[in-house]
């Protein structure tokens, strides 16, 4: 076990490195600085800024000056913030969009798991219809669509909650629920999958040939074997989940670092962009890794072949 | 034919499974009886309705199946007009079921002594520490070793036939009357095929449990089963003593079933085997349903479904060469020797017990 | 049990000839034998959803691909008098497709006050620029329809062929494409996709390219496992043994039995990429001004939604019916491939 989590951690490590490589030399390869719609400034003004920012200094210099400042945690300062060092950015909004992340994945896994296997368990069923309709929509309305039609419905029209900004759990409702839509509709659609499989699986006929009943045996056998891999598609929901935070952050005013990713890219501010980017990097690898340690831990099988 | 000893009686069953193309007509009128402690074989090729008739008797058959007609006693009831919620008491404690395949029928992800205790916390709501006690024993009871230790194992630590006997004690821990074996060997190297049916018969004893044991391959019959039943195409087409169908053969079609078992004085570079395909049965044939593949075929085999014969007490076939108009055809050179042996056994039993019955029956043929 | 027979003559029982076994035709069968491809496709004409869909996606297609014979106004005209107008169809008085807006508590004829004949129509209004939505959205179908054949072109050429090599070769080649997978993908794909587009400025070529680079990871996974899974089985063992070269192996045993797989996943990268472009353009850094997609419709429709709701909802429903048609086909199609799964 300890061997596994050592050799994960250097891939992680070798990942997040490349990642860096790739990152710096692409956004030294980007046409126009943040200074190229500041056509006022003189020449001296320019060579001052890009020495603060140290951009005299050789391709080589500045790539090895950014690994080293990487690895202490410093991404260098904003363009667009110039007294911000990106890391600080990135820490004081990295809050809202782990709470809001970490509360949609759950709202979203909970009840795609509960509507995905109420609709294996009726499958063929209106009960199935609505629950795949639910399902399709979830996945086919974008959430920059969704997220505008929730806060002018509930928000504004029904003052249910509140619109937009960041002061409480209130304020929280209706980001998550747009943000929990898609990952609620792909646990659905995988966790409907899985348990018509589990059902009509050889040891769901010998647990009916032991004589349990239909709830017996959805809950002491099929649910257990389909919720095992539902473990796996955690990975690209956390994808989606980011994805939808950097809209959806920007139409309800949350300070985290989805709406701060959207706000770098249109200013072309490389430093916030390359933290940005370390930083999504990480957290799915953490994610990926706790997920694969997760399903060695629940399913037997895996278990005991590592 | 009602009986004492009878504890399952089977009486013109019929299933329809719908399927897009229209009603398939997989178990056509099919009646048998299964007595107190008895194997019962039924034997057929795959898609005859073994497997179909012995889920219905569970209660457990396919969405798209119908039954239209018939009725199973067991114990007096009807097993066919029970609750769901009946049946999952039936289920598990008076009837239980061994599947074929070992390696996908148990929870991979539950310990098995859990998987063993399961029926006894069901029917016999004991408290898990009794239940465990129990399922324990019956651990070693069907041959596993270092039972306490494999009690908190999972299906996939175990082999094949190991997992087939967890299977078995499954399906025994409650000293079901009924035991139904759907194929429990085939999916078991040869080797493991022999211990599995001593086990299920060293079992059957101490239980004293009856089985039904669904199978394919006649071979496995012959030291396992106390009677025979044979099953074309959704109808039983011959039914008897172990004895009387392995050395009395009447139907063409259990004569190609045993010829076509490989036995020790097999020559030869090819074994024979039955030609062409069992019917559609979306559609099934007019007449004998084996008519078209039995080179004895009568023309009346075309027209008309052949009633069953009497051919002695316990043995009955039903095909119109047993009619007293039918030509006398002969049988295959094996079925004669078989039927010599057979001779030779029965006149055996008539030193004993003076019966001129079977000896008439056997001049017919 | 032997019940009485009825009457029967002699000659019913006599043997059946090799004449009368001919009219028996014994090995007859009533259902209709099927190739897995007509079985398939039986199956998914059964799928209402499905076929609907289908229809839908072609009619979708024809639309887009063909507005520039025949739609109203050009999707670039802007012209500031026209500004805001609501959708107005001929022939139809309903409130909110009559040309009509709501101000202060009153009906007013929008069209009116802007001082258009009675002629012009604006099937959805038109936006803020004065644009006519209507063709704005057509070519925004287009841009969307565009990205989808470029994915799937992607994904049948880059993602198949990568699939297979990786997992044809094994051992260090595989080791070393895997790993280049497993980095890419431990970086959310829009990341990836802005980091391209910025370095090749925004535009129609940027997303292609930054599609092109992400879209075809998923459907290399999945061929990848499935030629694991065909290398070992016999029929592919017998063609290496008998000496075919890899590349009539890869197109004459691998390829067909690769189908269902590739069919199933293009659907669904398909949506996905659609999803993409949409995002990127929403976000602003997609297609540019003043050319349209869907995601800029809406972003540009969102400011006023609470006004001129239409102007967000039209580009909408659109995006919403694209992704659903996309996700229904190719939900259908893998029932379809795989009658398991629905029985």
């Amino acid at each position: 076990m300890v061997k596994y989590l050592g050799k994960r951690i250097f891939y992680i490590v070798l990942t997040l490195f490349i990642v860096t490589t790739v990152t710096f030399f692409l956004m030294k390869f980007m046409p126009g600085t943040p200074l190229t719609n500041q056509a006022k400034l003189t020449p001296e003004q320019i060579h001052q800024i890009y020495k603060q920012y140290g951009l005299d200094k050789p391709l080589w210099y500045q790539y090895l000056a950014y690994l080293g400042g990487a690895l202490h945690g410093n991404f260098g300062t904003s363009f667009q913030f110039s007294d911000q060092p990106v890391s600080y950015l990135i820490g004081t909004r990295i809050g809202p969009s782990l709470q809001l992340g970490a509360q949609a994945m759950v709202l979203g896994t909970i009840i795609g798991i509960i509507i995905g296997a109420v609709g294996a368990v009726k499958k063929d069923t209106w009960v199935d219809t609505t629950a795949t309709i639910v399902s399709i929509l979830g996945i086919s309305i974008p959430s920059f669509v969704l997220a505008v039609l929730l806060q002018y419905y509930l928000g504004l029209k029904l003052k249910m909650f509140p619109i937009a900004d960041w002061q409480g759990f209130a304020y929280t409702v209706l980001p998550t629920l747009a943000l929990a839509a898609a990952p609620l509709a792909e646990t659905a659609r995988f966790m409907r999958t899985e348990m018509v499989d589990v059902l009509s699986s050889d040891y769901i006929e010998l647990a009916k040939a032991k004589g349990l009943n239909k709830m017996g045996i959805i809950y002491h056998h099929a649910l257990r074997n389909s919720l095992i891999p539902i473990v796996t598609i955690i990975g690209p929901l956390a994808v989606n989940i980011m994805t939808g935070s950097m809209v959806v952050e920007n139409i309800f005013s949350i300070p985290g670092i989805g709406e701060q990713f959207v706000k770098s890219v249109l200013t072309n501010d490389y430093p916030t962009i390359m933290g940005l980017t370390i930083m999504y990097s990480f957290m799915l690898c953490v994610v990926i890794l706790i997920t694969d340690i997760l399903y060695g831990v629940i399913d037997p099988r895996i278990r005991i072949n590592k | 034919m009602e009986d004492e000893r009878n504890i399952l009686e089977v009486r013109d069953l019929k299933i329809d499974f719908k399927t897009y193309a229209g009603r398939v007509k997989a178990i056509r009128d099919v009646s048998f009886d299964l007595r107190k402690g008895e194997t019962l074989a039924i034997v057929g090729e795959s898609g005859s309705g073994k497997s179909v008739t012995t889920r219905s008797i569970m209660g457990l058959l396919a969405q798209n199946a119908v039954v239209t007609g018939g009725s199973i006693e067991f114990k007096g009831d009807d097993l066919l007009k029970k609750s769901d919620k009946q049946m999952d008491a039936i289920r598990g404690r008076d009837i239980a079921e061994i599947f074929q395949d070992p390696m996908t029928s148990l929870d991979p992800t539950m310990k098995i002594g859990k998987q063993i205790a399961e029926p006894l916390m069901i029917h016999k709501g004991m408290k898990k520490e009794k239940a465990y006690a129990q399922a324990l024993e019956m651990m070693k009871l069907v041959g596993i070793t270092d039972a306490e230790k494999r009690i908190n194992n999972y299906p996939h630590q175990f082999s094949g036939g190991m997992r087939q006997r967890i299977v078995i004690a499954i399906a025994l821990v409650n000293y079901p009357e009924i035991l139904i074996a759907d194929e429990p060997t085939t999916a078991l190297d040869v080797t493991i095929q022999a211990q599995i049916l001593d086990l299920m018969k060293e079992l059957q004893e101490k239980i004293n449990t009856s089985i039904i044991f669904i199978t394919h391959d006649l071979g496995v019959v012959a030291g396992m089963a106390d009677r025979v039943a044979v099953m074309y195409a959704g109808k039983l087409v011959e039914y008897g003593t172990v004895d009387e169908i392995f050395y009395n053969p009447k139907h063409p079609y259990t004569w190609g079933l045993l010829n076509s078992m490989p036995t020790m004085d097999t020559t030869g570079d090819e074994l024979p085997s039955i030609p062409g395909t069992p019917p559609d049965l979306l559609d099934p044939p007019a007449g004998d349903a084996f008519a078209p593949r039995n080179p004895y075929a009568l023309k009346i085999d075309t027209e008309q479904e052949p009633p069953f014969f009497k051919v002695s007490d316990t043995h009955y076939a039903a095909t119109w060469l047993l009619d007293e108009r039918a030509p006398k055809v002969t049988p295959p050179e094996p079925i004669i020797e078989r039927q010599k042996h057979f001779k030779e056994l029965t006149a055996a039993a008539l030193k004993s017990h003076k019966n001129q019955h079977v000896n008439e029956q056997e001049e017919q043929l | 049990m032997a019940d009485n027979p009825k009457q029967l003559s002699a000659d019913d029982f006599r043997l059946v000839t090799d004449e009368d076994k001919k009219n028996l035709d014994s090995e007859k069968i009533t259902a209709p034998s099927l190739t897995f491809i007509q079985d398939s496709w039986r199956r998914l004409k059964k799928n209402k959803a499905a076929m609907i869909s289908l229809v839908l996606i072609v009619i979708l297609f024809l639309l887009a691909f063909t507005s520039g014979f025949w739609q109203p106004h050009n999707p670039n005209d802007a012209n500031p008098n026209l500004a805001n107008l609501p959708p107005k169809i001929p022939g139809i008085d309903i409130n909110g497709f009559n040309g009509t807006l709501n101000q202060g508590g009153t009906r007013v004829d929008a069209y009116a006050q802007a001082g258009v004949g009675k002629s012009v129509h604006f099937l959805m209004g038109t936006d803020y620029l004065g644009r006519d939505l209507f063709s704005r959205i057509l070519y925004g179908t287009r841009i969307s329809l565009t990205i989808a054949l470029v994915a799937s072109f992607f994904d049948l050429t880059v993602g198949v062929i990568y699939g297979i090599v990786s997992g044809w070769k094994g051992g260090r080649i595989d080791n070393f494409m895997q790993r280049f997978i497993e980095i890419m993908l431990s970086i959310p794909y829009i990341v990836i996709m802005v980091l391209l587009i910025l370095v090749l400025k925004p535009g129609m070529s940027a997303i292609i390219l930054a599609i092109a680079i992400t879209s075809w990871i998923n459907m290399a996974r999945l061929v990848r496992a499935q030629t694991l899974e065909l290398k070992n089985q016999e029929f592919i063992l017998a063609a290496r043994t008998l000496g075919e070269s890899p590349l009539k192996i890869a197109f004459k045993h691998l390829l067909p039995n690769l189908t269902s797989v590739i069919i199933i996943n293009m659907m669904f990268t398909i949506p996905t990429a659609i999803f993409n472009e949409a995002f990127l353009s929403y976000i602003g850094i997609g297609i540019s001004a003043p050319q349209a997609s869907l995601g800029t419709l809406i972003n540009d429709g969102q400011k006023n939604f609470q006004f001129l709701p239409y102007q967000m909802w039209y580009p909408a429903i659109v995006l919403v019916i694209l992704m659903i048609a996309f996700n229904l086909l190719g939900d259908g199609l893998r029932d379809a491939f795989d009658p398991k799964s629905r029985e």
